[in-house]
C-alpha cells in the first residue's frame, strides 16, 4: 500500500486548467465514488480549491494507479489528456506524505501561511470520512496533517503579521488605539481598498462609519452597506472631528486636506489621536500632516513597505514550520513502516500459541492423576515460557529500525512463519 | 538577619531587572513569568526585611536614607504589581524593574545604621507623611515608565519602523491611559503629602512653610502634575507632551529625593 498525491496548483496551472479540473458541489461525491471505483484504488480523499485540485489516495501500485487516475480525471471532466498532463503532479511514499503536511500548514500556499487552506482540508477530510471514502491510512494521515499544521501555526509567527494592504490598516490601528470597539471611522471616497479595509475594522468591532463621498448617492449606498451615515463631501472636514480613523482614496489629483485644516480638526477634537490612511494615488492628504502631534499619516507605500516586511517574516517563519513538518513526516513514515511488522507480529504469537496449545494437549492426556489446579500451574508455566521466547523478538520488531524489512525476513525464516499476509514493498 | 533578607530581595530584584531588560530584544512568554517570579520573589524578601527591621528598632524604618531608598522601591513594586493587574503588558516590567533594583541598590551602599529619631519626627505624622509621599511617588515612577514607553511607541509610529520592540509595545492610547490614572492617582496623595507635612511642621516647628528645598522641590514636582492634569482637562493635551512632563515630573521627584540631601541643607536631610 502506498500514499500518492496527484494533483494540480496555482503553481503547475493556471486558473483554467485549475476550474477545469475541480471537483465542485455535487461533482465531488461523485468524483470520490469514481476514484473509489478505479482497480487498485483502496483509500481516497479529494481537496479541491481555487488555487489547487488534489487527490489525496492509497494505491497497490504507483505507476498503474497513477495512470487510472489520469485516465479517469480525462474521462471524468471530458478533457484531453494533453491539456492538463503537463500541469499534473505526481507523488508518492514519503514525497507524497510531505506535500500533504506542507499543504495543511499552508507552506505551499500563493499567500504563505494563510489560513484558508486548513479549513478546506478538514472540509476535504470530513468529506471523506461521510463518503466512507478514506480508511486507516488517510485518516491518520489527514489528521497529522491538520495537527501539524496547528503545530506550526503556535510555534512559528507564519500566520502571524498582516500580508494585505487592509489588514495591515487594521493591525496598525490597534497599535493606536487599545479598543476599537468604541471607534469611529470615516471613508473620504469610495474606492475598492477603502470599503475592504473598512470591512476588516468593522469586522473588528469598529462603532461607526461615516461615508464622504463626492457623488453623495453613492455615498448613501455604502454608508448603507455598513449601517454607517453618509456625510455631505463638503462637510467633511466638520465631520472629521468624530473620526477616529480616515481612510482617504478620493482619487482627487490634489491634497484635500492640509496641515492647517487637520491642526484646526485636533484642537477641536481635544487632541484625541486619529490614524489616517491615504491609499489614494496620487496621494490626497499633505504628508506634512504627520508632523502634527497625535496625527498618525499613512500612505499606500507606507502600508505596502509593512506588508512587505510581515511578507519577508512569514517566509524566515517558514523554515522553522518546514522543520516542523520535516520532524512530523519522519513520525508518520516510522508509523507507516511499524505497520508492516503486524501481520509477522501476529502470525508469531500465533504460531507459538498453536505449538503452546498442542504440547499442551497432548501432555494431558498423557498425565491421568493431576489435579485441576496443578493442570492450570502447567498451563501457566507453558504461557510463560512462549512468552519470554517471543518476547525479544517482538520488541525487535516493533523497535524502528533501518532494516526493519530484512529483519522481517529473517523472524519468517528463523520460525518458519509463511508469508501469506505478506505485503509487498 | 534584616541585613540577609535585604540582600536576597536586591539579589532578585536585580535578576528580574536583568531578565525583564532580555525581554526589551526579545520576546518571549517564559522570560515575562520569570521576570514576575523574581520579583515576587523580591518582593516578599524585601516586605520581610522591612517588617524585620521595623519589629526590631521599634521604629519606622525610613529614618535613613538607606531605609527611605528601600522603602520607595517597596512602594514601586507594589504600585507595579497593582498596575500589572490592570493592564497585561508583559514589557511594562523592562521599563519598571530597573528603576526598582537601582532605587535598591542605591540603598543599599548607603549607610545601614539605625538613627534613633529626634523627638521632633517623633510622631504619628511621620508614618501618615512618608507614607503618602512615597506612594504618590511610587505612582509618579510607573507613569514615568509608562512615559517613556508612549515615546518610544509614538516614535515608531511616527518613522514607520514597525518592527521588534513595536510589536511588543502596546497602543499609544493605552500608554497615555496609564500614564494619565497612574498621574492621577499619584497627585492626590502628593497633594495630601504636601498638605500632612505642612500641619506637621506646624505642630512641630511653629510654622506651616519655611522655603525648605525639600519642599520647593516637591512643590515644583507638585506644579508639573498639576500642570498635565489641568491642561489634558482643559485644552487636551496628551499623548506626547502628557508623556514627557510625565517623565519631567520624576526626574525633579527624584533630585527632590537624593539630590536635594546632597547639595542643600534641608529639615528632611536624613541623619
Amino acid at each position: 500500500m502506498k500514499i500518492i498525491v496527484i494533483g494540480v496548483n496555482h503553481k503547475t496551472a493556471n486558473v483554467e486548467v485549475r476550474e477545469r479540473l475541480a471537483f465542485n458541489g455535487e461533482k465531488l461525491s461523485e468524483g470520490i465514488a469514481g476514484l473509489r471505483s478505479l482497480e487498485g484504488v483502496n483509500e481516497v480523499a479529494v481537496l479541491s480549491t481555487c488555487n489547487r485540485v488534489e487527490l489525496y489516495a492509497c494505491v497497490d501500485d504507483t505507476d498503474a494507479a497513477v495512470g487510472r487516475i489520469k485516465k479517469f480525471l480525462s474521462d471524468f471532466h471530458s478533457l484531453e489528456p494533453e491539456s492538463f498532463e503537463h500541469s499534473l503532479y505526481a507523488l508518492s511514499g514519503t514525497d507524497a506524505v510531505r506535500h500533504i503536511l506542507r499543504v495543511a500548514s499552508s507552506l505551499d500556499s500563493m499567500v504563505l501561511g494563510e489560513p484558508q487552506i486548513l479549513g478546506q482540508l478538514k472540509d476535504a477530510f470530513s468529506f471523506a470520512l461521510k463518503e466512507k471514502s478514506s480508511g486507516i491510512l488517510l485518516n491518520r494521515l489527514l489528521k497529522k496533517a491538520i495537527s501539524t499544521a496547528k503545530r506550526t501555526r503556535t510555534e512559528t509567527k507564519i500566520a502571524e503579521n498582516a500580508v494585505s494592504i487592509s489588514f495591515a490598516a487594521v493591525e496598525l490601528a490597534k497599535k493606536i488605539f487599545n479598543d476599537l470597539s468604541g471607534m469611529s471611522c470615516m471613508l473620504l471616497g469610495a474606492g475598492e481598498m477603502a470599503e475592504l479595509a473598512a470591512r476588516h475594522l468593522v469586522s473588528s468591532g469598529i462603532k461607526e462609519v461615516m461615508v464622504a463621498n463626492r457623488t453623495y448617492e453613492t455615498g448613501c449606498r455604502l454608508a448603507e452597506e455598513f449601517c454607517g451615515r453618509p456625510v455631505k463631501f463638503e462637510d467633511f472636514k466638520t465631520e472629521m472631528l468624530f473620526a477616529d480613523i480616515v481612510i482617504c482614496s478620493t482619487g482627487a489629483p490634489t491634497y484635500v486636506l492640509n496641515k492647517d485644516d487637520m491642526h484646526a480638526v485636533m484642537k477641536h477634537r481635544k487632541q484625541k489621536p486619529v490614524f489616517i490612511i491615504d491609499i489614494s494615488v496620487p496621494r490626497n492628504i499633505d504628508p506634512e500632516i504627520n508632523k502634527l502631534e497625535n496625527v498618525y499619516l499613512y500612505d499606500v507605500d507606507d502600508l505596502q513597505e509593512v506588508v512587505n516586511t510581515n511578507m519577508m517574516e512569514r517566509q524566515k517563519e517558514a523554515d522553522k514550520a518546514s522543520c516542523i513538518v520535516e520532524e512530523e513526516v519522519g513520525r508518520f513514515m516510522k508509523w507507516i513502516s511499524s505497520l508492516k511488522a503486524v501481520p509477522v507480529i501476529l502470525s508469531l504469537r500465533e504460531k507459538a500459541e498453536d505449538i503452546k496449545n498442542e504440547e499442551f494437549i497432548r501432555l494431558k492426556n498423557r498425565l491421568k492423576n493431576v489435579s485441576d489446579e496443578d493442570m492450570q500451574a502447567i498451563e501457566y508455566m507453558a504461557t510463560a515460557i512462549i512468552n519470554k521466547m517471543i518476547h525479544a523478538p517482538m520488541v525487535a520488531l516493533k523497535d524502528d529500525c533501518e532494516d526493519r524489512q530484512e529483519l522481517i525476513a529473517l523472524i519468517k525464516k528463523l520460525y518458519g512463519i509463511n508469508g501469506d499476509n505478506d505485503d509487498e514493498e | 538577619m534584616a541585613t540577609l533578607l535585604f540582600e536576597l530581595a536586591l539579589t532578585f530584584y536585580f535578576a528580574s531587572a536583568i531578565v525583564s531588560l532580555a525581554e526589551l530584544f526579545r520576546e518571549s512568554r517564559g522570560a515575562s513569568r520569570l521576570m514576575f517570579f523574581f520579583a515576587w520573589a523580591g518582593f516578599a524578601l524585601h516586605t520581610a526585611a522591612i517588617t524585620y527591621r521595623f519589629v526590631s528598632t521599634e521604629q519606622l524604618p525610613i529614618t535613613s536614607m538607606h531605609e527611605a531608598s528601600s522603602f520607595f522601591a517597596w512602594c514601586v513594586m507594589l504600585v507595579f504589581f497593582l498596575i500589572s493587574r490592570r493592564y497585561k503588558i508583559g514589557i511594562m516590567g523592562s521599563f519598571t524593574m530597573p528603576v526598582i533594583f537601582l532605587l535598591m541598590l542605591s540603598s543599599s551602599v548607603l549607610p545601614r545604621a539605625v538613627n534613633p529619631l529626634t523627638p521632633a519626627l517623633k510622631s504619628y505624622w511621620l508614618a501618615i507623611h512618608t507614607a503618602l509621599a512615597f506612594l504618590g511617588n511610587a505612582a509618579f515612577a510607573v507613569a514615568f515608565g509608562a512615559g517613556i514607553m508612549y515615546l518610544i511607541q509614538d516614535a515608531n509610529l511616527k518613522s514607520k519602523r514597525l518592527h521588534g520592540i513595536f510589536q511588543r509595545l502596546p497602543s499609544i492610547q493605552t500608554l497615555d491611559d496609564m500614564n494619565y490614572k497612574l498621574i492621577s492617582a499619584g497627585f492626590p496623595l502628593l497633594t495630601l503629602a504636601i498638605i500632612t507635612g505642612a500641619l506637621w511642621a506646624e505642630s512641630a516647628w511653629g510654622s506651616y512653610w519655611r522655603w525648605d528645598p525639600k519642599e520647593v522641590w516637591s512643590l515644583i514636582a507638585w506644579l508639573i502634575y498639576a500642570l498635565v492634569i489641568h491642561v489634558r482637562l482643559v485644552a487636551g493635551w496628551r499623548g506626547k507632551k502628557a508623556a514627557m512632563l510625565s517623565i519631567l515630573g520624576f526626574l525633579v521627584l527624584l533630585f527632590t529625593f537624593f539630590g536635594v540631601n546632597y547639595f542643600h541643607n534641608t529639615l528632611h536631610r536624613f541623619p
